[in-house]
């Protein structure tokens, strides 16, 4: 079953700040290797299939991480206390897999907003509680994983959302930037839904195996963009 | 919150402690960074206040900010709002909350803050969980018949300025038309006129903010 707290926090309606945030598709319009709908599929396989996948399987590993904390010890499978200091050390497993500093200003810039969206809208959260205690302003994904357990999803599901805002986000802002056709745009996202699934499917078993060997793939081009956009005179969207 | 507006449907502004949030918004060029760095000046001397500004798609109207001194870079902040800044204001408040509350974590005493939304239509509206109280501007030179139109921002923000009076006769707008429409569908709210070239300072503006301050839902 999808818990409908799950489709809230799916929902790009969701008041946390994604609405400025382009995924790097605002810097590949302006180096224009982003122009069209078939430019636009490659910009998002190529995006879901490196960062996408990193940022669904930490959002899975936090989900799980969040779940761990709301078991009694006495039942819990997992021997680690919870504590601020593991939420501290995954989000340090999502900076280290953040080369670009500008991209972890923006996880962070995003994840603080939705950390606030997140406690507002489920209140007494114990997990999200104590990660805005271990970190002010984390990654977006570990915040993600986090709300995603107080909305009672398993870690898979958070990683299809996850996977699914990768992919979302820089669709969005292409409509914005470019003018597409947004039936167009959605015909895309539908044919990429089974990449999505199985990118969910790849994160939450990546997660499964402890947060070390979390996929740390990168997208160069990626990291050069976001780079280059916060120096741009001329921008609309924050990254 | 619980001051009692019979009226007044929002939420009452915040007592001591946590800095007045005032919106101020309107259609592209109707001149709410020159009324916003009015404002400053003026009050700057008497108020501890800072400013986030919303550009559409550079930092130009924090640069004007800053190129004019009208408060030191510290405490101006430039959010950008992804081609959407009605969003940024109402639906999806999240980075300019995030830029009030860096601001007055560091002026810890700051008694007001501006949030300037960037140029949008007229039916941009600051949410409640932004701006205790928000202005809407309105230039002579974007058509008289402006006001009768309405929409939200028109109709609802707490004041409205009616800007650059100076240049009605040059426009063929009729600014006693502006404030006659302009007090039918705001229900008695108030309107103000106000020309920069004339009074730089915005003095009537200044003072309706001082009012707001001292107004007993603050209290």
């Amino acid at each position: 079953m999808i818990p409908t707290a799950l489709l809230l926090l799916a929902d790009s309606r969701l008041p946390a700040g994604g609405h400025a945030h382009s995924g790097g598709l605002e810097p590949a319009v302006t180096s224009g290797s982003v122009h069209d709908v078939l430019s636009l599929a490659a910009f998002l396989q190529g995006r879901l299939a490196t960062t996408g996948l990193v940022t669904a399987a930490l959002t899975a590993a936090a989900c799980t991480h969040a779940h761990a904390t709301w078991t009694p010890p006495a039942t819990s499978a997992d021997p680690t206390p919870p504590s601020q200091a593991s939420w501290a050390r995954l989000d340090a497993e999502a900076d280290a897999r953040t080369p670009s500093p500008a991209q972890r200003a923006a996880s962070r810039a995003q994840g603080r907003s939705l950390l606030r969206a997140a406690r507002t809208t489920w209140p007494g959260s114990g997990s999200l509680d104590a990660l805005a205690e271990a970190v002010a302003t984390p990654h977006q994904a570990v915040v993600l994983g986090a709300a995603a357990a107080a909305a009672h999803a398993t870690p898979h599901q958070a990683a299809t959302v996850a996977a699914y805002q990768a992919v979302t986000g820089p669709a969005s802002a292409a409509v914005r930037l470019l003018g597409l056709d947004p039936l167009a745009v959605h015909r895309l996202l539908a044919e990429l839904a089974p990449e999505v699934d199985a990118t969910a499917v790849r994160a939450a078993e990546a997660a499964a195996g402890g947060w070390a060997r979390l996929p740390a793939l990168s997208a160069p081009l990626l990291d050069l963009h976001a780079e280059l956009h916060v120096r741009a005179d001329l921008r609309l969207f924050e990254s | 919150m619980g001051a009692n507006h019979d009226h007044d449907p929002h939420t009452a502004a915040p007592a001591h402690g946590r800095a007045l949030r005032l919106g101020i918004g309107g259609p592209v060029g109707s001149g709410k960074t020159a009324l916003t760095a009015a404002l400053c000046r003026t009050l700057r001397g008497e108020l501890n206040l800072a400013v986030v500004t919303n550009d559409i798609y550079t930092t130009e109207d924090a640069d004007f900010l800053r190129r004019e001194a009208v408060l030191s870079d510290d405490r101006i902040t430039a959010v950008r709002t992804g081609c959407c800044p009605h969003t940024a204001i109402r639906d999806d408040i999240s980075a300019n909350l995030d830029a009030v509350e860096e601001l007055e974590a560091r002026h810890p005493h700051l008694d007001l803050v501006i949030v300037e939304s960037g140029g949008d239509n007229l039916t941009a509206l600051f949410s409640q969980g932004l701006a205790d109280r928000q202005i809407f501007v309105l230039d002579v030179a974007g058509g008289d018949d402006v006001p009768r139109k309405g929409g939200l921002g028109v109709a609802n923000a707490d004041l409205l300025v009616i800007n650059k009076t100076d240049l009605a006769p040059f426009v063929g707008s009729d600014l006693d038309l502006m404030e006659r429409d302009a007090a039918r569908v705001r229900a008695g709210k108030p309107v103000i006129l106000s020309s920069l070239r004339e009074r730089p300072g915005a003095p009537e503006v200044a003072d309706w903010v001082r009012t707001v301050l001292k107004a007993p839902a603050l209290a």
